[in-house]
């Protein structure tokens, strides 16, 4: 697939291949992405939806370096970057950063915030002193309590822990950020206002994100692009709009006609629809 | 450092010593520990005599100004001897520690983090070592190559340092897993930084508790080795004293009780010093014995005339634990053939309020209401035995999480058919043919396979069918559904629900739904309450509650809802310049 943009991709994916040695010798090993193509746009969200199994989260881990690519390339500017070396790959960190799923495992809980946001700062040799001056910043602009840095993860609540993941993520002014469902743990009000935070982030620094997320909805409010996989396989993508409301595959069409709407008389119809779908 | 970094919270170690001194008994063993080496390192101070000083005079000497604690069988001074023999201990329950560390530590921090062949091959050494018989290889190296007992210990820490490694290489191998260790690494931390910071602390604890084990341990098979007569003659030791005592114990049996004590003691004030650390850290399992009933306080004969078809009547339920109400006087109906849906956020006590009525509370939970009644019969003054027999038989429960509610031990047909010979009375062949005809109509393609299956052999979605036909096999008139298909992918969700909008219209069973999601509730229930902080803010016909909230609380909630909002539309301006963020 091909950016609709003229610039430069930020990140291409190329026939990505990711599998997992089996257990045991002499065994296939397992596949879990089956050669996937995607590019990111700087400044874009790029949406990528998929149920459980299908590899989205796999796809966000390889771009991370946390998964094996076994075939493909992946290119961030244009430079390969599926097997660099532990030294190049860590350089990469200061562009590529991430938000996990789960707020209450990914920041370690025997740390305080400041602790946890200055880690990334200092191991790049900025002083103590700068990098603490940088974290308080960061908590305003992800609109948490000045407070906040000399406390425990155990003291927020998941939509704040997710703010302070955030926070993490922006404090080496990354270009790409990979979102790994990070609103899905969240409560329905508290998933909104995290969200906002995104694309207000978004609009103010121009970080492109990689949205992995299995809500057709969250996507949608989101994305500028979206990649429906299925499988290890990207089977369908194209403008959030099309693809949330006009889906071409017959796959994207089950996902959306699954997903109930807030509306009883609406859902009665959508229901109906997709047991016509699912007879036919 | 700035002040600014001065953490009130000070972490990791640091708080775990003072947990740990907040424990008095922990003091007590800290201070016989302390004594016991203040006492062993002042030795020339305390005593004039030389620990292998014989003097044939005072050969079984009674206790005396000069000597104490008497002479001993060939006349040295058994005081002396304790003191003395208080070093031998420490320094070879110490040396035991150090390489016990030394060896397994590394080993088990590597293994741990890197896996892979480094793993494999160090677990094969540690089992080849922990094949070895520890006292005969003791016994040899003390034959062979030296009288000392330090070597044994030092030996004996190898021995043990299995054990070290093992305990290490679990901690990091959980450790690792954590998604902050995959964050650090994204962060740029290099393997020795994410070490340090974020490995080494998990380890410590576990670490201290397994080195005060090693040490009593070392210390009791050091005076095993020296009672036997190993160990040089000039070295004092505890063991020793007891094989003197031994040869005299007719004569002069008060000699055991010096050594034995000193033993005894330090032993004792080791092991329970790794027990306060490991209650100080909290991962022993809360002591829940047996579940009673949740405290219950009802009014008086709440009992009421049922009307026709009224399943459920819940009145100013509250639910409490110690001073924090997490229900707070809610009253909800259910009619038979009614879907009642429960929406609220995480922490509005949806969930408590589905429990109180199934009687799952835990046991800390204070439950009082105006009313409570199934059927007219009131559930909160049953007894236990009533209340199981209406759970399943009247009462059906769906849980969210349908992997952890499936015994792993058990086959999925096992689960399904012992409650309907329990409630139902069948035998166990109709139990069966009924299993196999539930698994059928809940949508199970191949329902002899499955039956035949274990949990993990099957998918979350046919988990949740196969708990669905189990909550509807004893016929109850009312299924409780807490979050059913969140767990669930969406094209799964919609099956499911499906399946559970026929069940109960085909049985006119009532129904509570817990949930978070309108489009569940929109998809199924007939009635909605919304629930906030522990109380209904709103209850309605569902179509009500969509078309026109009362609730200002309900309304916002409708809001939040992503679901047809607009399309964020294309990326305008691309490769917008970077702006800096934190400067």
């Amino acid at each position: 697939m091909t950016s609709p943009l003229l610039t430069s991709p930020l990140l291409e994916l190329d026939d990505v291949v990711v599998e997992y040695p089996a257990k045991g010798r002499g065994r296939k090993p397992f596949r879990v992405l089956h050669g996937v193509s995607l590019s990111v746009a700087p400044g874009e969200t790029v949406g990528l939806v998929g149920e459980s199994g299908s590899g989205k989260t796999t796809l966000g881990r390889a771009v991370l370096g946390l998964a094996p690519v076994t075939g493909g390339e992946i290119r961030y500017e244009g430079r390969p970057v599926s097997r660099l070396a532990k030294r190049e790959r860590r350089a990469l960190s200061k562009d590529i950063q991430v938000v996990f799923q789960d707020p209450f495992t990914s920041l370690n809980p025997a740390m305080t915030v400041m602790d946890i946001l200055t880690e990334p700062l200092l191991v790049t040799g900025v002083a103590r002193a700068e990098a603490e001056r940088r974290v308080q910043k960061l908590l305003d602009h992800v609109y948490l309590p000045q407070d906040a840095a000399h406390r425990l993860p155990r003291e927020f609540s998941g939509g704040q822990r997710q703010r302070i993941a955030i926070a993490r993520a922006l404090c080496r002014e990354p270009k790409l950020i990979v979102c790994d469902e990070p609103v899905s743990a969240l409560d329905l009000t508290t998933q909104a206002r995290v969200l906002d935070l995104f694309i207000e982030i978004q609009e103010a620094t121009g970080v492109a994100y990689l949205f992995v997320t299995h809500d057709l909805s969250v996507v949608r409010h989101i994305s500028h692009r979206v990649a429906v996989l299925y499988r290890g396989d990207i089977v369908e993508t194209g403008d959030a709009a099309q693809v949330t409301e006009r889906p071409e595959n017959p796959y994207t069409k089950r996902l959306l006609l699954a997903a109930p709407v807030p509306d009883p008389e609406r859902q009665a119809q959508r229901r109906a629809e997709r047991l016509k779908a699912t007879a036919s | 450092m700035t002040d600014v970094a001065q953490a009130p919270a000070a972490p990791g170690r640091d708080r775990l010593l003072r947990r740990t001194l907040r424990d008095p008994l922990a003091v007590v063993c800290l201070a016989v520990l302390a004594l016991v080496i203040a006492a062993s390192l002042a030795a020339p101070l305390l005593t004039d005599y030389a620990p292998d000083h014989s003097v044939l005079a005072d050969t079984l000497a009674p206790m005396s100004g000069a000597h104490p604690l008497g002479g001993d069988g060939v006349g040295r001074d058994v005081m002396s001897r304790l003191l003395y023999g208080g070093r031998t201990s420490l320094v070879g329950g110490t040396l035991a520690v150090l390489v016990a560390f030394a060896v397994g530590g590394p080993l088990g921090l590597i293994s741990g983090f890197y896996r892979g062949w480094f793993d494999a091959l160090a677990g094969w050494a540690v089992n080849v070592i922990m094949a070895v018989p520890a006292i005969i290889v003791m016994l040899v190296v003390m034959a062979a190559v030296s009288q000392d007992l330090n070597i044994a210990m030092i030996v004996l820490g190898v021995i043990m340092a299995p054990m070290v490694f093992r305990l290490i290489r679990a901690s990091v191998l959980a450790v690792r897993e954590e998604l902050y260790v995959d964050a650090a690494r994204v962060s740029g931390l290099g393997d020795a930084r994410i070490m340090r910071r974020h490995v080494l602390p998990v380890v410590i604890a576990p670490s201290v508790i397994q080195a005060t084990q090693v040490f009593a341990v070392a210390i009791g098979i050091q005076a095993g080795l020296a009672f036997l007569g190993l160990g040089k003659a000039s070295q004092a030791s505890w063991g020793a004293m007891l094989g003197d005592a031994f040869t005299n114990v007719y004569t002069a049996p008060v000699l055991l009780v010096w050594p034995g004590a000193a033993m005894g003691l330090t032993i004792l004030a080791s092991s329970m010093l790794g027990n306060a650390v490991r209650d100080a850290l909290g991962t022993t399992q809360p002591r829940v014995t047996k579940r009673p009933r949740p405290v219950v306080r009802t009014a008086a004969g709440s009992a009421v005339a049922p009307a026709e078809d009224r399943l459920l009547t819940v009145e100013g339920l509250r639910v409490a634990y110690g001073e924090k109400t997490v229900v707070d006087g809610v009253s909800i109906t259910v009619e038979r053939g009614e879907v009642l849906g429960l929406v609220g956020e995480s922490g509005s006590g949806k969930s408590q309020t589905a429990f109180s009525v199934l009687g799952l509370l835990p046991y800390e939970a204070e439950v009082k209401a105006d009313q409570l009644a199934f059927e007219g019969k009131a559930l909160l003054s049953l007894s236990l035995d009533q209340l199981n027999a209406l759970r399943g038989r009247g009462i059906g429960y769906i849980p969210q999480e349908p992997m952890s509610n499936l015994d792993p031990c058990f086959r999925i047909g096992f689960q399904l058919v012992e409650p309907m010979r329990k409630h139902l009375g069948l035998s166990r062949a109709d139990a069966r043919t009924k299993a196999l005809e539930l698994l059928a109509r809940v949508g199970i393609p191949d329902p002899e396979r499955v039956f035949r299956s274990y949990p993990h052999q099957i998918s979350g979605g046919m988990a949740q069918r196969v708990l669905i036909a189990g909550a509807v096999s004893c016929d109850p008139r009312l299924l409780i559904a807490d979050e059913p298909t969140t767990a669930l992918d969406v094209t799964v969700q919609a099956e499911v629900l499906d399946l559970m909008r026929s069940l109960q219209q085909e049985r006119h069973m009532g129904m509570i739904l817990v949930t978070h999601d309108f489009g569940v509730v929109a998809d199924i229930c007939d009635r909605v309450a919304v629930m906030q902080k522990g109380r209904i803010v709103e209850s309605a016909p569902a179509g009500q509650i969509f078309a026109a909230p009362g609730h200002d609380y309900t309304r916002m909630l409708l809001d939040s809802t992503l679901e047809g909002g607009p399309a964020r539309g294309e990326l305008l301006r691309p490769g917008t310049p970077l702006k800096e963020v934190t400067s």
